[in-house]
Order: C-alpha cells, then sequence, then structure tokens
C-alpha cells in the first residue's frame, strides 16, 4: 500500500498508519464536517493539562500555538508563559464616586484581550444604578444604558469584571481543572483544557465569564500580538474566557488596560502583599466594600468612595 | 444459544408496524444529526442560550430524564426485596428503561458541550476530573456506574431466563441492593449539581434534592406505566394487573409528596420576601413584565395537581382510560416543571440583575428530538430483543 500521506492547513503530516493509529484510540472526530480551517489537529487533542507540562513541553506547545496564530491572523503572534512573581497578590479598587460610566474600559478591554468583536464579548459590565433609591439594587439596575452623555444627573455607575475571588466557585465546579487561581491571585482558563460545559458561569455570583457561542471574529489588524497563554491569546469557539487582570501586563509589570483607559482615575491596581502599595493604602484607609461579602467568595476587587466626583 | 441467536433475528423481523415505528425514528435521529453538525460548526450559537442564560432545553433534558432512569428503582425495590412477583417479572421492563434514560442522559451533556471531543478531559486517569471539588464530576461517576449497573442486571435477567433457570441470588443480590442506593444516588447528586450554587437562590435551597427525588419518583413509574401497556399490547405477553395498579399507588403517593415540598417553597419564598424570591416571581408571576415561562408552570400545577386527584381515588387509579390520562398529565407536569422550569428560573434574573427570556430555537428543538427518538430506538430494539426469551421462559413455565 502507498503511504498516503494527510495534510491540513497548518502543515501537521500525518501518514496513514500514524492516523489509523490515533483512530484506534477511539476517536473518529476528524470525520465531522468542520471547515478546512479548523481541520482536526492531533497534537491540539492530545495536549495535556497546562499544569502538568514541564517547562519544555509548555515551549513546545507556545511554539506550535503562535505557528497557528500567526498563519491565521496573518501576523507574528507572541504568547509568552510568564509565571507569576514570588510575594505578589493582585488586588483591585475602584471608586465608585469617580466613575462616569463612559465605557472606555469597557473598550480598551476588549482591543487589549482579544475579545471577539462578532459576536460582541465584553469582559467588563457597567451597571447604571438611580441615585436616592435602594442601594446597589442589582435587579433595577441597566447595562445598556445609552445616553447622548455621561455622567448623567440622576444615576451612578458600577463596573463589574472578575473579581479574581481568593475563594473562587467557578474554579471548585469546574470537572476537569480547566480553570484555576495562580499564585498571584489571578483566576485563569486553559482555553486547550476547557470542554465548554459552562458549569463555571452558573458558579460564578458575578456574570464574570463569557462563552464563546461562535467563533470569535476580529480584524486581523485589531488583533493585539502581545498575548499570554493564560490571558488574551485568541480564544476558540466553545470555550469559555474572562478577566485576567491583563495577566500579560500586570506580570510584565505594566497596569492591566482598564486602569490606564480610566479618564477619570476611579480605577487602582497593587500589588496586596506590599504594606505601600496603592491598593493598601486605600484598603486601609477608606470605606471599601465587597461585592455579595455575603456568599464568602473573598473577591480581590474592593469598591470604595473618595467623595471627590466629577461635575 | 440459540435463544439468543433466535432473539437476534427476531430484532430485523416485525410487522408493518414494526419497521414504519423505526424507520419514524430514524428520520427523526437523521433530522437531529444534521442539526447537530450545524450547531458542531456554527457553534451553540444556534441554541438561544446566551451568557446571561448558559443552560438551556439540553440540560432541561438531561435533569427529567436522570429522574426516569433513577425512577426504575421503584420497580426493583418491591421486586427483588419484598419478592413481589407481578412485579419482579416485569422488573427487566424497567432496567431498559434506565439503559435508555441514562444513554440519552449521556446524549444530552454531549450536545451541550462547546468542546465535545476533549470530554475525555473529565475521565479520572488520563484526563483531570476535578474530584471530590465538582459535583460534575460526582455526576460523571454515578450516571456511568448506574448504565454499568443496569446494563449487568438486564444482561444476567436474560441470561437466565434463556436458560430457564431461577435468580442466582447469592450472585446478583450484591448488585441489586447496590443499585437501590445507586438510583437515588444519581438524583441526588444531578441536584446536588444545581443546589451547590450559592450564586442562584433559585437552587440553592435545600429542599431542591428531597423535589427531585419526589417528582422523579412521579414522572419514571408514569412512564413505565405507559411503556409496560404498551409492551402488553404489542406482544400479548401476560402482565398481572396488580403490577400496575400497585405502579399507580406509589405515583399517588410521591405525587402528594411532590406538591407538598412544592407548597413549602412557595411559602418560604413569599412568605419571607426576600430578593431571592425574584426567580420564583419570575416562574410564577412574570418578572417586569416578562413572563415566558408563567402559562407554561400553571399549566404543569394543574396537570400534577389533577393527576393526583386520578391516582388518589382508588376507582379512577384502577380505570384504565382513566389511569392512562393520569400518567400522560403527570409526564407532562414533571416535564414542564423539572425542565425547563427548573434551568431556565436559576438564571433569570441572572447573577446582575439581568433578565434574559429564554426559549429554545428550532435547531434546539431537533437536536432535543432526535435524542428522544434515539432512546426510543434503543428501547425498542432491546425490547424487541428480549421478548423472545423472555415469552420463551413463560412458555415453558406454564408446561
Amino acid at each position: 500500500m502507498s503511504k498516503k500521506v494527510r495534510s491540513n492547513p497548518l502543515g501537521i503530516r500525518l501518514d496513514r498508519r500514524m492516523f489509523l493509529k490515533s483512530a484506534a484510540a477511539g476517536v473518529a472526530a476528524s470525520a465531522l464536517p468542520i471547515s478546512p480551517a479548523e481541520a482536526f489537529n492531533w497534537k491540539a487533542f492530545l495536549q495535556k493539562h497546562f499544569r502538568e507540562m514541564s517547562d519544555e513541553e509548555i515551549k513546545k506547545v507556545i511554539d506550535r500555538l503562535e505557528k497557528e496564530a500567526s498563519l491565521e491572523w496573518k501576523k507574528d503572534v507572541h504568547i509568552s508563559s510568564a509565571k507569576a512573581m514570588p510575594n505578589v497578590k493582585f488586588g483591585y479598587g475602584l471608586d465608585l464616586s469617580r466613575c462616569i460610566g463612559c465605557r472606555r474600559c469597557v473598550y480598551a478591554c476588549v482591543k487589549e484581550n482579544n475579545q471577539s468583536r462578532t459576536p460582541q464579548v465584553h469582559w467588563i459590565s457597567v451597571l447604571r444604578f438611580k441615585k436616592g433609591e435602594k442601594w446597589i439594587d442589582l435587579e433595577n439596575s441597566e447595562k445598556y444604558y445609552n445616553p447622548k452623555q455621561v455622567p448623567e444627573k440622576d444615576f451612578f455607575y458600577m463596573p463589574v469584571q472578575c473579581q479574581q475571588c481568593e475563594n473562587p466557585p467557578c474554579v471548585k465546579v469546574c470537572p476537569t481543572q480547566a480553570t484555576w487561581k495562580e499564585p498571584d491571585g489571578i483566576v485563569v482558563v486553559d482555553y486547550n483544557w476547557c470542554i465548554g460545559c459552562r458549569y463555571c458561569m452558573a458558579a460564578c455570583p458575578y456574570g464574570a465569564r463569557r462563552f464563546n457561542w461562535a467563533k470569535p471574529k476580529i480584524p486581523s489588524t485589531e488583533l493585539n500580538p502581545d498575548t499570554h497563554y493564560l490571558g488574551n491569546r485568541p480564544r476558540y469557539k466553545g470555550v469559555v474566557e474572562k478577566c485576567t487582570f491583563c495577566i500579560q501586563r500586570t506580570r510584565a509589570g505594566k497596569y492591566p488596560a482598564c486602569v490606564e483607559a480610566c479618564p477619570v482615575g476611579a480605577r487602582k491596581f497593587g500589588n496586596l502583599l506590599d504594606p505601600d502599595s496603592e491598593i493598601r493604602q486605600l484598603i486601609e484607609n477608606k470605606r471599601v466594600f465587597r461585592l455579595k461579602e455575603d456568599l464568602n467568595t473573598e473577591p480581590k476587587f474592593y469598591y470604595f468612595f473618595t467623595g471627590w466626583q466629577v461635575q | 444459544m440459540n435463544v439468543f441467536l433466535s432473539a437476534i433475528q427476531s430484532v430485523f423481523k416485525g410487522s408493518a408496524r414494526y419497521y414504519a415505528w423505526v424507520g419514524f425514528l430514524a428520520v427523526l435521529i437523521v433530522l437531529g444529526l444534521s442539526a447537530y453538525f450545524q450547531q458542531l460548526e456554527k457553534g451553540l450559537i444556534t441554541t438561544a442560550m446566551r451568557d446571561q442564560v448558559s443552560w438551556g432545553f439540553y440540560i432541561a433534558n438531561f435533569t427529567f430524564l436522570v429522574g426516569v432512569a433513577a425512577a426504575a428503582v421503584l420497580l426493583v425495590v418491591p421486586a427483588y426485596l419484598y419478592n413481589f412477583k407481578p412485579i419482579k417479572e416485569i422488573v427487566l421492563f424497567g432496567e431498559m428503561v434506565a439503559i435508555s434514560a441514562v444513554t440519552m442522559c449521556i446524549l444530552f451533556i454531549m450536545v451541550d458541550l462547546g468542546q465535545p471531543i476533549r470530554v475525555w478531559h473529565t475521565l479520572p486517569l488520563i484526563g483531570k476530573m476535578n474530584f471530590p471539588a465538582s459535583v460534575m464530576a460526582w455526576d460523571v461517576i454515578v450516571l456511568s456506574g448506574y448504565l454499568l449497573i443496569n446494563v449487568l442486571l438486564v444482561i444476567y435477567a436474560l441470561y437466565r431466563l434463556a436458560v430457564g433457570k431461577e435468580y442466582n441470588l447469592a450472585l446478583i443480590l450484591p448488585l441489586i441492593l447496590l443499585s437501590i442506593p445507586w438510583a437515588i444516588s444519581i438524583h441526588t447528586v444531578t441536584a446536588f449539581l444545581y443546589n451547590g450554587l450559592s450564586s442562584r437562590p433559585f437552587w440553592n435551597a435545600s429542599i431542591l434534592a428531597p423535589r427531585f427525588l419526589a417528582s422523579a419518583f412521579c414522572s419514571g413509574p408514569a412512564i413505565m406505566l405507559i411503556i409496560l401497556q404498551l409492551i402488553r399490547k404489542f406482544s400479548r405477553i401476560e402482565m398481572d394487573q396488580k403490577a400496575i395498579s400497585k405502579i399507580a399507588e406509589l405515583i399517588a403517593y410521591t405525587m402528594g409528596i411532590n406538591l407538598f415540598l412544592l407548597g413549602a417553597e412557595i411559602f418560604k419564598e413569599f412568605y419571607s420576601g426576600s430578593l431571592h424570591k425574584a426567580p420564583l416571581e419570575y416562574l410564577y408571576f412574570g418578572l417586569h413584565g416578562n413572563k415566558q415561562l408563567v402559562p407554561w408552570i400553571w399549566t404543569s400545577l394543574a396537570l400534577n395537581i389533577t393527576a393526583f386527584v386520578i391516582f388518589l381515588i382508588p376507582k379512577t387509579r384502577e380505570n384504565f382510560l382513566t389511569l392512562n390520562i393520569g400518567a400522560l398529565l403527570i409526564i407532562a407536569g414533571v416535564y414542564i416543571e423539572k425542565g425547563l422550569g427548573l434551568i431556565v428560573p436559576g438564571f433569570v434574573p441572572d447573577t446582575l440583575g439581568e433578565i434574559y427570556e429564554y426559549w429554545p430555537t428550532r435547531s434546539e428543538a431537533v437536536i432535543t428530538l432526535g435524542i428522544w427518538a434515539t432512546g426510543a430506538l434503543i428501547y425498542t430494539l432491546m425490547v424487541k430483543f428480549a421478548l423472545p426469551i423472555y415469552k420463551g421462559q413463560a412458555a415453558e413455565g406454564n408446561k
């Protein structure tokens, strides 16, 4: 029998024997009618869990993923696997008296973190509340407010994103350990391990997790090529994603994109383990609260008031 | 061995009606498959599920069917433990219902996954099963275990019937005994899967698991009632009427408990009146003008109460017409209550207070129908295979 060679657009060659061997492993999924761009990828299929791979194996996987992504997006995509720095636990502060509800953070996040443009995926939801009524009345909040100008006189705003819980319910329920809390406190997802069961979305009390209901679409020119394996690298359809405090930036000593984008300085970020950090100063000197404290999730996301207000 | 060969042959031979039925199921399965391939290609965007309501019709059907599977134990207990002969003769058909139901459960989970080919990640050893932390890991174990137990029980029972010997209880009793708590466990674990989420007040109520069991022990036996009568009608095998009325009597008790637990839940939520009542309010009265599920849940309640009355009164529960009407009412009533009526309000309003009204798309409906047809086909073929063996033994017994 002649040695037939199966090839796919990613340049991974599989001869017939290898193919049969793998098929015998119990999977015939290559027969599924998926578009050529998503032709079955054995290396991806057999990839190990991120935390079980050696540094060498991680490097290999990242090489392959970079190749795949660069081919698909027609630009050099870099995927970092930078580890957590020692003695760092990230925390976030948000000044509710300053926020003007402009949603610049939302779109800075989309751009930095390569969220799908169609269908639209946002990691930050800004909620609008009526002043002078119930305090945080989620049921009567408005997510799709659309005035000519912000801030509006009778309203205040509260952005919500992943609260990076110390006691994250989403991590507990994941049946495959595809999501976990990193040593610097960031809750991450391995997009190559997630099976897309969405149990974590049911478990999250903050509506922070997003599912790729379709293949994420981003114009090639808009793709941010500086990515992290556990963060903003391009995602697949059928997997869950979420805010990672911009892991690709914060582990490189930068602020998250939302912090930089905020025009009124409502967003603060820092190391909770450093007694001199801005975030520690805020927690110790301002009146802070965390969302849904009664659920005992221990968020590392603090809301507070300085009293300072944009007029 | 000859018995098994002729049994296999009998699967391929049948009346015109048998072929029509199998053909009908095959058409539904093909339609379902083609819709599923579409879903695979485009992603779950072909469903009506979104980030706000991230589980829908598939998980609703899954939940209902776990109940049906668990209810097979209601036949096992009187059959083997109390040696109640009329039910012992038909318990085989109950175990086959469990097999079909668990198979459908697995299919409903598979079609709900965003990355179905990665499902091996949930397995122990080769994957990275999150055991014991994730209740879903528990569910994988108990559901596959339950499937295995019932397959073994059915194979053993058929083997015994084929060689014409009584059960060797020393051999099979441990498995039968195990199947009883195991059946309860599949339902309890599935209830805990929702129950354990503090983010969803609608599910985070301790009454959820007891309600699950109570309603399962209504709908499961009700399905058994209908199926047993169909088998009796088409195969002309003898079935003691006592077995049927015993099952009907059981349903009366379990439906009573089910309605009581529902009342307890409604009292607690509406009387205390905290914000946690929002999902229940959405379900029964609508929230901020959104009332998609309201007519359905009241229909379900009316069906359940009517059926309860029918099964409570001995006269109507022994009359064939009213008995069957009652069984159908219960199946429909529990299907609504334990299906969309359980899943959707868990997500409405969502954790940030948004209301998204979910209703399954045509694609979801076709895939769901395809899976039900698969279950029905599996059951039909199993019964067709088992009947000659079953009847052969019965004939010998009469000699």
